[in-house]
């Protein structure tokens, strides 16, 4: 297989294609109100639980120790699934994944699907192997429907079309919408009421024709076999119960051991993600009951880099991620730069950390990723499962730069330091050479105070990539410790 | 009390002044100051960027050069922080990659003796009104580490609160990140310097003189970032507000030394 897919191919590196959005004053707008918004109220729905820090480590220790035992887990999930009804399918990556579900569908003799909003699905992009099979996959959550009318990609986890205002969303349903089925009322304008009232028609329609559904799941729960979708709009309700045949593809990191686990993650999940106290929509369906919801259901259990990335000790917390996006939201970082730079469907802190994980660090944007944070913290702080971000993006920085011992497809193998940062590798190497010598240290800080009338406060050359927005400091006349020798004649203990 | 002073690399050759400050402050509220000549850099650059392995042969030079002290203040939330929350983890990783405990024992007795500034002031010496005179309108900014690694809270604020002449006021995105984050700021220049402008234009909203922040690795790239925008402010280390007294606000007791 031809390495994992996450999202879709050759992607510029994060610096390069952060560079438009920086710049796209509209887009800065629609991300800085929409992220600040939510940012603040994510703050007062967790602040109103007293016992937050326990539910936070509670969530933490019941998702490590389920990925610690997670052969177990999986056999069990498969027994129950099987028991109450359901099919279970392997997948190793998303080819082996897109295969099966494209298979699934053929069989029913269908040729549309209607699809819950699901981020597996779109790290493997099944509706582009359902689109090369002649199968049409309907989105119909209603931020991923307007990605799709637009033929944009996503931008954020939760809310897909966060870079777009209610403008551009009013023209993108009034142009495209007659392509995919009903299409917008005459005279739409951009009040949310009726924008939501145009994609409710729109989809409407679509609900009750679709003979087969597909989704993801938020939670697995392994002693039961029951799968779980949390979600806003109903739509996932109207998926998960209308059509005859339901496929659910769900990574193999989704699993909970036991329904009472739920328990903490109903609670964290919604707040982080939406600031509400308990989403609308709880979803929870056990194999196949005669008479209700669908007659036949098949889980496709998605690997696809994740047993590789469980292989890394430091590496591997970011398994326990539920995707609430409340990293993204916080993120000054995906806050200017926005989720296309990402360059994957898991954009943001814990996509910066999930990317070059399941990818490999060997493209040229997966290679960029770990460094697209300035390791402020503020990602860890309100993560509800508690993944130490700035750790993880670190230590990825290690593997970019130093190489070393990783696992790709199973297999342990050595990884070179990347190339491109031999300039650098040299600098760090020499400055831990001077640093190690503080005689060295001062005979280039003495240089640096008697040359320094003739600093500029700009750089020429790679310097600029400081000195184009930012002077440089003035350099002083003398360095501290010539001054504390001075006057408290301090021995000169450098070595 | 007989402490060291780990001023950082960034400190000793570009903010003298800084360190200064830091001698004046301990030195009046009867702190026996010592500067080890041999120190360098704590590594945190190089741990930062990925060099863990560059970085440990400065961790255990941080530890040769310090570790017989009582304690160690550092004027540098993200030095400090490096020390106290990294060293440790350091050691951690060392013994995963089965070269045993001896990096862990090595770092381990400074990593409990090594205090912020602003910590040291409050937590270890007790104190929040230090004596000090400051007459101008001041915004402080939280820089990340300080925020998050150390725990700082609101101990800069006290101090600030309690000195003579100084008006506090309240910086809007105060907890946000200025942008800085080492070799980010020319690794992601672009996102870098919005970020920084961002802050700086908050700063400006509150009409304050001063931005002041207890770390100079900021306020290099804030500061570079307002005379770029030719804002009216400037930004001051908290050292230098806490050493500031009624006798230094009228001469300069600080001489210019002949370059
Ligand atoms: S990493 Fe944490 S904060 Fe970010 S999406 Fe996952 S669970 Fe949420």
């Amino acid at each position: 297989m031809s390495g994992t897919f996450v999202g879709m191919p050759a992607f510029p590196a994060f610096p390069v294609a952060a560079h438009e959005a920086v710049n796209d004053q509209t887009l800065r707008g629609n991300l800085r109100h929409a992220t600040h918004t939510i940012r603040a109220k994510r703050a007062k729905a967790v602040a109103e639980l007293s016992d937050w820090a326990a539910l936070r480590e509670a969530g933490k220790q019941i998702k490590d120790h389920t990925l610690r035992h997670l052969d177990r887990y999986l056999l069990q999930l498969e027994e129950s699934v099987t028991a109450a009804g359901g099919i279970v399918h392997w997948a190793a990556d998303a080819d082996e994944a897109n295969l099966i579900v494209t298979q699934l569908v053929k069989e029913t003799g269908e040729s549309e699907v209607v699809k819950v909003k699901s981020m597996a699905t779109q790290e493997i992009g099944l509706n582009e192997a359902l689109e090369a099979a002649g199968i049409r996959a309907y989105e119909t959550d209603l931020a991923e429907l307007i990605v799709q009318l637009g033929k944009d990609r996503p931008s954020h986890i939760l809310v897909p079309a966060i870079h777009r205002n209610r403008g551009e969303i009013r023209e993108i349903f009034a142009r495209e919408m007659s392509e995919w089925g009903r299409p917008a009322p005459d005279g739409l304008t951009d009040t949310p009421a009726e924008l939501a009232e145009a994609a409710r028609l729109h989809l409407r329609e679509k609900f009750l024709r679709a003979k087969v559904g597909v989704s993801g799941a938020n939670f697995m729960v392994a002693d039961t076999g029951t799968l779980v979708v949390v979600e806003s709009e109903g739509n996932g309700r109207m998926c998960l119960t209308l059509p005859e045949t339901l496929i659910s593809v769900v990574g193999i990191e989704k699993i909970v051991p036991t329904w009472q686990d739920l328990e903490v993650f109903l609670q964290t999940l919604p707040r982080s993600s939406t600031a509400e106290r308990m989403n609308p929509y709880t979803s929870t369906w056990t194999g196949t009951t005669d008479g209700d919801g669908p007659r036949a259901f098949h889980l496709v259990l998605l690997d696809n880099g994740r047993t590789d990335t469980l292989a890394d000790e430091v590496g591997r917390q970011a398994l326990r991620c539920i995707r609430c996006s409340a990293c993204l939201n916080v993120c000054p970082v995906y806050e200017r730069a926005g989720g296309h730079a990402y360059g994957s469907v898991y954009p943001g802190p814990i996509g910066a950390i999930l990317s070059p994980q399941l990818r490999g660090t060997a493209s040229e944007i997966d290679a960029s990723l770990p460094y697209a944070s300035s390791l402020c913290g503020a990602c860890y702080e309100v993560c509800p499962v508690a993944i130490d971000i700035p750790e993880v993006l670190v230590h990825l920085r290690e593997r970019v730069v130093e190489g070393g011992p990783v696992t790709r497809e199973g297999n342990k193998v050595v990884l070179q330091p990347a190339k491109g940062h031999a300039a650098e590798r040299a600098a760090m190497r020499a400055a831990r050479w001077t640093f190690t010598h503080p005689g060295a240290l001062r005979t280039g800080q003495r240089l640096a105070s008697r040359t320094r009338r003739f600093h500029p406060r700009t750089l020429p050359g790679p310097g600029k990539a400081w000195s184009g927005t930012r002077d440089l400091p003035t350099v002083p006349a003398e360095p501290f410790r010539d001054w504390w020798q001075r006057t408290h004649g301090g021995k000169d203990g450098a070595k | 009390m007989r402490v060291a002073l780990f001023l950082t690399c960034v400190n000793d050759t570009l903010y003298p002044d800084t360190g200064r400050a830091v001698v004046k402050l301990l030195t009046r509220l009867g702190v026996e100051v010592d500067f080890p000549m041999a120190q360098t850099c704590c590594g945190q650059a190089h741990y930062n960027t990925g060099y863990r392995h560059e970085a440990e042969p400065l961790a255990r030079h941080f530890s040769d050069v310090f570790g017989e002290y009582e304690a160690i203040v550092t004027p540098s939330g993200s030095c400090g922080a490096m020390v106290r929350e990294l060293y440790p983890r350091m050691g951690e990783r060392a013994r995963a990659e089965g070269r045993g405990d001896t990096l862990a024992a090595t770092l381990a007795p400074v990593v409990p003796k090594t205090y912020e500034l602003t910590e040291f002031l409050v937590d270890v010496l007790g104190v929040t009104d230090v004596g000090a005179y400051y007459p101008h309108k001041v915004t402080y900014h939280p820089t990340c580490h300080g925020l998050r690694s150390l725990g700082l809270g609101d101990r800069p604020l006290k101090l600030l609160q309690a000195v003579k002449g100084l008006e506090l006021v309240e910086l809007p995105g105060a907890d946000e990140c200025c942008g800085f984050g080492g070799t980010f700021a020319v690794k992601n220049a672009d996102v870098s310097a919005a970020m920084g402008t961002d802050k700086v234009r908050n700063a400006e909203s509150t009409g304050a003189e001063v931005l002041c922040a207890a770390d100079n690795s900021c306020l290099m790239h804030i500061g570079g970032t307002m005379t770029r925008l030719h804002t009216e402010m400037r930004p001051v280390h908290i050292a230098e507000i806490l050493a500031a007294t009624e006798a230094s606000a009228e001469v300069s007791t600080e001489e210019e030394p002949s370059a």
